[in-house]
């Protein structure tokens, strides 16, 4: 299906302008549209791979014993399905829009650094090969859970190092991806286009990227001293000599939980462009909302040990912790309520995009509540390691973050393709995802707080009803995904053909640019003023 | 594009920076834990301090003892008893015992903790066996001693405290104290 997109939209790009042409302009390709179509289609089958396991996921939970796979699998599912969507599907989704539109948003005739963009493309199909082959070694793919907690991961037998070295070159494919971000608006604006003028997707970026710049290399670290650990003798995490197991966590977390927001943030940048459009009004408290994402981000560095609560912290580290936590719920409410007011009395529509973002913003919410449920200490406890975390991360993650990428793509699409999609599909890819969504996550509250735990195959026989509930809801949503595929498929193919500005209420650099844009664009800098700045 | 190189070699030293944060950590995190008493980091003090220190009578603490051996470690290990009552500032001392059950020599180590956390800080010991390796020869059983003040200071509310024990399997080595290289062999064979 990927090889279809490609290829199809090669071939009615053709006659725009001068490009490579054959496998050759994928493989060396130092053009920012063509990186980000590869990331993107990269992240949408790595979005159906990690869905494929989420699938064999519920299927062994649809009933309590054991009945489809071994316990040894189901942890490998439920280990490998959080790596693959975190790092091939959300971050790759992330950074494939950031490659096809922030260049265009600050009028730059590509990225920075087109060279290393390719690179840091290209890496990760090779990283996600080591990963996924580990599930034909001996001792099978990794089971210890993505956290990769000492010692259990450790018993991981020949996939080991195979894990470990994927994380690093996931690693430094997103630094590379985050310093050409930073290294593009830092220098690559066009005259007029201040930092106060950027679009707000691009303001989420800049700050996403300084968060995996400071984050993703602590994980590296966190890795390799695992790595060490194993196969060098040393005992970072070793209790017998002299090590701590659960200062792993404290290293990880740090990277952790910056890694939550990492995610997260370039989808409220997505939104941050969608409801304005639709509202056909301005963004309300423009300057409001790039410091509450600055604030956001600066805060995440204080408050990994919330996720480890339970491992014996003194009080005042857990109160410490839980204060952290509860401010950042400030900045995020800045950032909703802005959303909110941008909406109020403006002039609503609601086409796919707007209908996603909608999504975000609702939903968004109920997992950002269940996460203050949790911030509170006392009450983790009970909490942690149910399925009330995993309804709370999912809550965040599917709605949160998925929702907004996939209303990004609705909302450029015909930008990319230069088609309207199909308005009608759309429309049943989002009812049918956002039913199936909260039929598959919100039982897991029920479930979690009454005693179900996470990342095991098997439960009480008093969770069967919830379970299938929740795996029928799970198959919906699996199903619902194709749709999306098809609406794409078909915008690439043909359909009506889309205006420059696309949308009624769309403002900025990237509607000036006909749609598709040419290969090269941009390449005199437009003039950027308080009139044709961010929408 | 000059410019442009420049921020992004400006952020690769920023990144490579952060990774040898990530190794700061570890460190840190020991300082930390010595700082606040958590995660066993008791008190220690010299026998001459241990020595000078005023008893208080007033008080008696409960100092219960827990022993653990790690799956690994085919050995028993108890406490000669399991619990004991001292003043503040008397100097106590507990006898643990330590069997290798196995048919080779042994090297373990133990790795103590204290409950409640708050009064880590206030347990000082001038010798424990866990300052060193033990080497047990295949069916040897050892006394081992630790030796131990009570700070006079401790909180009023604080009667009980428990100091537990876990033993781990440092392998072999002629070393005294335990290198990593023991550590590292002992995962593989897991």
């Amino acid at each position: 299906m990927s090889e279809a997109v490609i290829h199809d939209h090669d071939s009615h790009d053709d006659h725009h302008d001068h490009k490579p042409t054959g496998i050759g302009r994928w493989l060396f390709s130092t053009n920012h549209k063509d990186i980000g179509t590869m990331y993107l289609v990269f992240a949408l089958i790595m979005f159906f791979i990690g869905g494929a396991m989420a699938m064999v996921i519920r299927l062994e939970l649809f009933q309590p014993g054991m009945q489809y796979v071994d316990p040894q699998f189901f942890n490998s599912m439920t280990t490998v399905h959080a790596l693959v969507m975190i790092f091939g599907a959300l971050m790759p989704a992330g950074v494939g829009l950031a490659n096809w539109m922030i260049p265009i948003m600050i009028g730059a005739p590509d990225m920075a650094m087109p060279r290393m963009n390719n690179m840091s493309f290209w890496i990760l199909p090779f990283a996600f090969t080591l990963l996924l082959s580990t599930f034909f070694m001996a001792g099978g793919a990794p089971a210890g859970g993505w956290t990769m907690y000492p010692p259990l991961v450790l018993q991981l037998d020949h996939g080991f190092p195979f894990l470990i070295f994927a994380v690093h070159f996931l690693g430094i494919s997103s630094i590379m991806g985050a310093i050409n971000i930073i290294a593009t608006v830092f220098n690559m604006r066009a005259p007029g286009m201040t930092f106060m003028r950027l679009p707000l997707f691009v303001w989420t970026w800049i700050i996403t990227a300084f968060l995996l710049i400071a984050s993703m290399p602590v994980l590296a670290g966190a890795v390799t001293m695992l790595l060490t650990d194993k196969y060098f003798g040393t005992a970072f995490f070793n209790a017998a000599g002299g090590g701590d197991p659960v200062m792993f966590q404290h290293v990880f977390w740090f990277f952790g939980h910056p890694e939550v927001y990492i995610l997260v943030l370039p989808s409220f940048g997505v939104i941050s462009q969608i409801i304005p459009t639709f509202s056909r009004k301005p963004l309300f408290g423009y300057a409001s909302m790039v410091y509450a994402t600055a604030s956001i981000a600066f805060l995440s560095f204080f408050v990994w040990a919330h996720h480890m609560f339970t491992v014996g912290m003194p009080l005042t580290g857990e109160l410490f912790f839980m204060y952290a936590t509860m401010s950042i719920a400030v900045p995020t409410g800045v950032k909703i309520f802005n959303w909110m007011a941008t909406m109020w009395k403006g002039a609503m529509t609601f086409e796919t995009p707007m209908l996603f973002a909608i999504g975000v913003l609702f939903m968004f919410s109920i997992g950002g509540f269940s996460g203050l449920m949790m911030g509170i200490t006392p009450v983790d406890f009970q909490y942690h390691d149910t399925y009330f975390i995993v309804a709370h991360f999912h809550y965040v993650i599917v709605p949160g973050i998925i929702f907004g990428i996939i209303g990004g793509v609705y909302f450029w699409l015909p930008k990319w393709t230069g088609h309207m999609y199909d308005e009608t599909l759309g429309k049943w890819h989002f009812w049918l995802s956002t039913i199936s969504v909260n039929i598959l996550f919100f039982p897991m509250h029920f479930v979690g707080l009454a005693g179900m735990p996470r990342r095991i195959p098997d439960y009480n026989v008093q969770f069967t009803d919830w379970n299938q509930i929740i795996s029928l809801g799970g198959f919906a949503f699996g199903l619902s995904q194709l749709i999306f595929v098809w609406v794409i498929i078909k915008c690439v193919r043909g359909g009506e053909k889309a205006t420059d500005q696309v949308w009624e209420g769309a403002h900025g650099l990237e509607w000036t640019l006909p749609s598709p844009p040419p290969f090269h664009s941009f390449t005199t800098p437009p003039q950027v003023t308080d009139a044709t700045a961010h929408s | 594009m000059q410019a442009a190189t420049r921020t992004a070699k400006k952020l690769t030293l920023v990144a490579i920076a952060m990774f040898g944060f990530g190794y700061a950590l570890v460190p840190l995190y020991d300082v930390f834990c010595d700082i606040t008493g958590i995660n066993g980091k008791t008190g220690e003090i010299s026998q001459a301090e241990a020595d000078s220190a005023t008893v208080d009578t007033n008080r008696l603490i409960t100092v219960e003892f827990d022993t653990n051996v790690n799956s690994a470690l085919p050995w028993k290990f108890i406490a000669a008893e399991y619990k004991m009552k001292v003043h503040p500032g008397e100097v106590a001392e507990a006898v643990f015992i330590a069997e290798n059950q196995s048919d080779t020599a042994i090297a373990g180590r133990a790795v103590p903790s204290v409950a409640p956390a708050k009064a880590s800080l206030f347990f000082n010991k001038t010798e424990c066996f866990c300052f060193t390796r033990q080497v047990l020869e295949p069916g040897e059983r050892k006394e081992m001693v630790v030796r131990f003040v009570v700070d006079s200071d401790l909180p009023e509310k604080i009667s009980t405290m428990t100091l537990s024990y876990t033993f781990f399997d440092a392998l072999d080595g002629e070393e005294e104290t335990v290198t990593a290289n023991t550590i590292g062999a002992n995962n593989s064979k897991g």
